[in-house]
């Protein structure tokens, strides 16, 4: 211990006997360290900034299908039988670590939205919750989103495209104004950002976003599930008591066919629960890396929930946005290795430096290289002092490096207003790498010195 | 009884093809608490015998008993052990550590073994041996800032700073003019007599070698004379060593 202590002495004042020397040589390892640190603190920010753009075109969403019917070998494609649940949605929420949000999504069919005199037939009408927006990263333009309470309650009031603001209202700001969705009257509580067409061509901000019951119990009951629902809120009037229907936006169903059916009656003829199905479930994964095992957990969930057993084929069906999520996949991995080559590059340079000084140095001091032997310090001894030595200076040369590049980083955000990230890992690597730096290129140089012959080295000149 | 007895010593370079025997055949031994002149023209195998003699170096064949051990067969490693335990080394260009504390310099021996030695107590002897030199009050000066004489009484406290039986000194006046050369050969005469440190002179000059008890001649790798202790010079008895 005393002798490490001494070791690491030993090398600090020889040193401090050359502070100019030092300084230079460290100069190589602190432009490198700076280097790596801010182009990674500034890489990695970009690198965050087009993932997140990415994100936003929808790489890290994943949606659930409800599964498929076949009757009499024929199949009716994805989504022609209902299973999924709004409680599914809320489990996976709750239980699925690897996915960010869900929402639930109920698709209308298109129908004429009316305000004033302009009318317009929007691509897309969708019933969901806020979370929608969170997932696919769309901020409010103007107004504000919809609420909790505004889809427990299915309170007619949506959120519309761009498109529309500009085909229903001009351009003029349509918040608080009523539209006409067949016949519902809407309330305008906001617009959304502007988002241009999808990667097919579509017209993403031709559509109108309300709460899902809104939609599905006032709007369309003819979505898919709406001939159960409509039988079922026909005959069971318990539940159709608790949620608004279309029952008493028409109150037609003035007098009942059938005699009422006491309890015990109801209780022995138990009578299909109105079935409260969503037409999907639109997940958000944490990170486009995280999609994999954000599908392995929505599937153990869902087997869970559905009762489905190993073996068993599912009542759902998963899709990733595959394009998308491949494009962020291999731009994040370009963007490391992009960093990662400028990092080495940057180290070796200084590392090359520090070997030059080290090289030097042990040329200049080969008369006190032999008299250190002369007076009893063996190979080793003078082997480890210059590799401390180097290392020293490498690692002085990281902590300042560390603090510039941070420095540099800041100032590239504060000046040019690039997005920058600290990055701990830069941090930590960038330390190791110039302790490794030190004991690499510091090693010849030191063996150099640890081989001279102490009679050559006391008469060197 | 002997602190140095070299038996039949031969040391040969090899110069590619050539060999060129450089000593041949030394035996000599010498007693503690002698200070011995070890002279000789140059290309005598005077600087050859010398580093035999420090352990720098290995002699081809014969060997070589310091302090009671064999120290022909050892390896650089154990040599340098050795050096430091039991030689003290003053060049003739003091070879201080330049802009580093008399202090430290005479501190820096100690880096190498004397692990068992406390911070303080490595200290409490260096300024000791600061003192005996007389440059008590000088601790913090560095090399550039004493006289040629001040930096080889440094050199000298710090030969000693491991308490070493042996002192070998390589023409340790070459560089000083006369009167400070009287000075330090005074010392040294001091150290011999009161400290019992054995000390050999390497020198040329006649006057240096005149201050040793006794001179060793070299010639062509041998030794002319001198084989033997004077016989008026009584060995003085061994005292524990004050600092």
């Amino acid at each position: 211990m005393r002798a490490v202590v001494r070791t690491l002495k030993t090398a600090t004042i020889a040193l401090r006997r050359n502070v100019m020397r030092s300084m230079l040589t460290c100069l190589g390892i602190i432009i490198g360290v700076a280097a790596v640190i801010a182009m990674m603190e500034i890489g990695h920010g970009s690198s965050t900034a087009i993932q997140k753009s990415i994100a936003s075109m929808g790489a890290n969403t994943i949606l659930i299908m409800p599964g498929t019917a076949a009757s009499g070998g024929i199949s009716w494609g994805s989504g022609s039988t209902m299973t999924l649940t709004p409680d599914d949605c809320d489990a996976v929420i709750r239980e699925c670590s690897a996915v960010r949000n869900a929402a639930p999504i109920v698709r209308a069919r298109s129908m004429q939205l009316i305000y004033g005199n302009h009318n317009w037939i929007p691509q897309q009408i969708t019933g969901t919750t806020d979370a929608y927006l969170d997932i696919h990263a769309w901020p409010i333009a103007d107004g504000a989103s919809f609420t909790d309470r505004d889809v427990r309650n299915s309170n007619k009031v949506c959120l519309i495209g761009q498109t529309l603001v500009r085909e229903l209202f001009e351009g003029q700001s349509p918040v608080g104004k009523d539209l006409r969705m067949g016949s519902v009257t809407f309330k305008v509580v906001g617009t959304l950002v502007a988002k241009g067409a999808n990667m097919m061509g579509g017209d993403q901000d031709d559509l109108v976003l309300a709460p899902w019951t809104t939609i599905k119990y006032r709007v369309s009951n003819q979505s898919s599930g709406g001939i159960a629902q409509s039988n079922a809120g026909a005959s069971s009037s318990a539940a159709s008591d608790s949620v608004n229907t279309l029952n008493q936006v028409y109150p037609s169903s003035a007098n009942d066919l059938y005699p009422q059916l006491s309890t015990v009656q109801q209780a022995d003829t138990p009578k299909p629960v109105r079935f409260i199905n969503i037409d999907q479930i639109l997940c958000a994964a944490t990170s486009g890396m995280a999609i994999p095992q954000s599908i392995d957990q929505v599937t153990a969930v869902l087997h869970d929930r559905h009762h489905i057993h190993s073996g068993e084929p599912d009542d759902f069906t998963i899709r990733d946005m595959t394009e998308l999520q491949k494009t962020m996949t291999s731009t994040t991995t370009l963007m490391a290795n992009l960093l990662l080559g400028v990092a080495l590059i940057s180290l070796i340079v200084g590392g090359v430096g520090i070997m030059n000084i080290m090289l030097v140095s042990v040329t200049e001091r080969t008369r006190e290289i032999g008299l250190r032997m002369a007076v009893g310090a063996r190979s080793r001894h003078i082997l480890w002092q210059f590799l401390t030595e180097a290392t020293i200076l490498c690692l002085a040369g990281g902590a300042l490096g560390i603090v510039l590049g941070r420095g540099g980083s800041l100032l590239v955000r504060v000046l040019l207003n690039w997005p920058t990230e600290i990055s701990i890992p830069a941090i930590v690597v960038s330390v190791l790498v110039s302790a490794m730096v030190g004991l690499l290129f510091g090693f010849y140089p030191a063996l150099k010195a640890a081989k001279l012959d102490p009679i050559e080295a006391l008469r060197y000149e | 009884m002997d602190l140095i007895r070299l038996d039949n010593i031969h040391k040969v370079y090899h110069l590619g093809e050539v060999d060129l025997p450089v000593l041949k055949g030394v035996s000599l031994t010498i007693d503690r608490g002698e200070m011995v002149a070890l002279t000789g023209a140059s290309g005598s195998g005077k600087s050859t015998l010398m580093n035999i003699l420090g352990c720098l170096d290995r002699p081809t064949t014969g060997q070589y008993w310091l302090d009671g051990e064999d120290v022909s067969p050892l390896n650089s490693d154990r040599r340098a052990m050795v050096r430091n335990k039991k030689i003290g080394f003053v060049f003739q260009s003091f070879n201080l550590l330049a802009r580093t504390s008399a202090l430290d310099n005479v501190m820096m021996p100690l880096t190498y073994t004397a692990s068992h030695l406390s911070d303080r107590e490595a200290r409490k002897r260096a300024v000791d041996l600061l003192n005996l030199v007389g440059l008590g009050d000088r601790l913090d000066h560095h090399p550039s800032q004493l006289s040629g004489g001040q930096q080889q009484r440094v050199a000298i406290a710090r030969s000693l700073v491991n308490h070493p039986p042996l002192l070998l000194a390589d023409e340790p006046t070459g560089n000083l003019d006369s009167h400070t050369s009287e000075e330090i050969l005074r010392m040294f005469q001091r150290l011999n007599a009161e400290e019992g440190i054995t000390i050999i002179l390497v020198t040329h000059d006649q006057n240096v070698a005149g201050h040793a008890k006794r001179q060793i001649v070299m010639r062509d790798g041998l030794i002319e004379s001198g084989f033997f202790n004077a016989p008026d010079v009584k060995p003085p008895p061994i005292p524990a060593l004050r600092v």
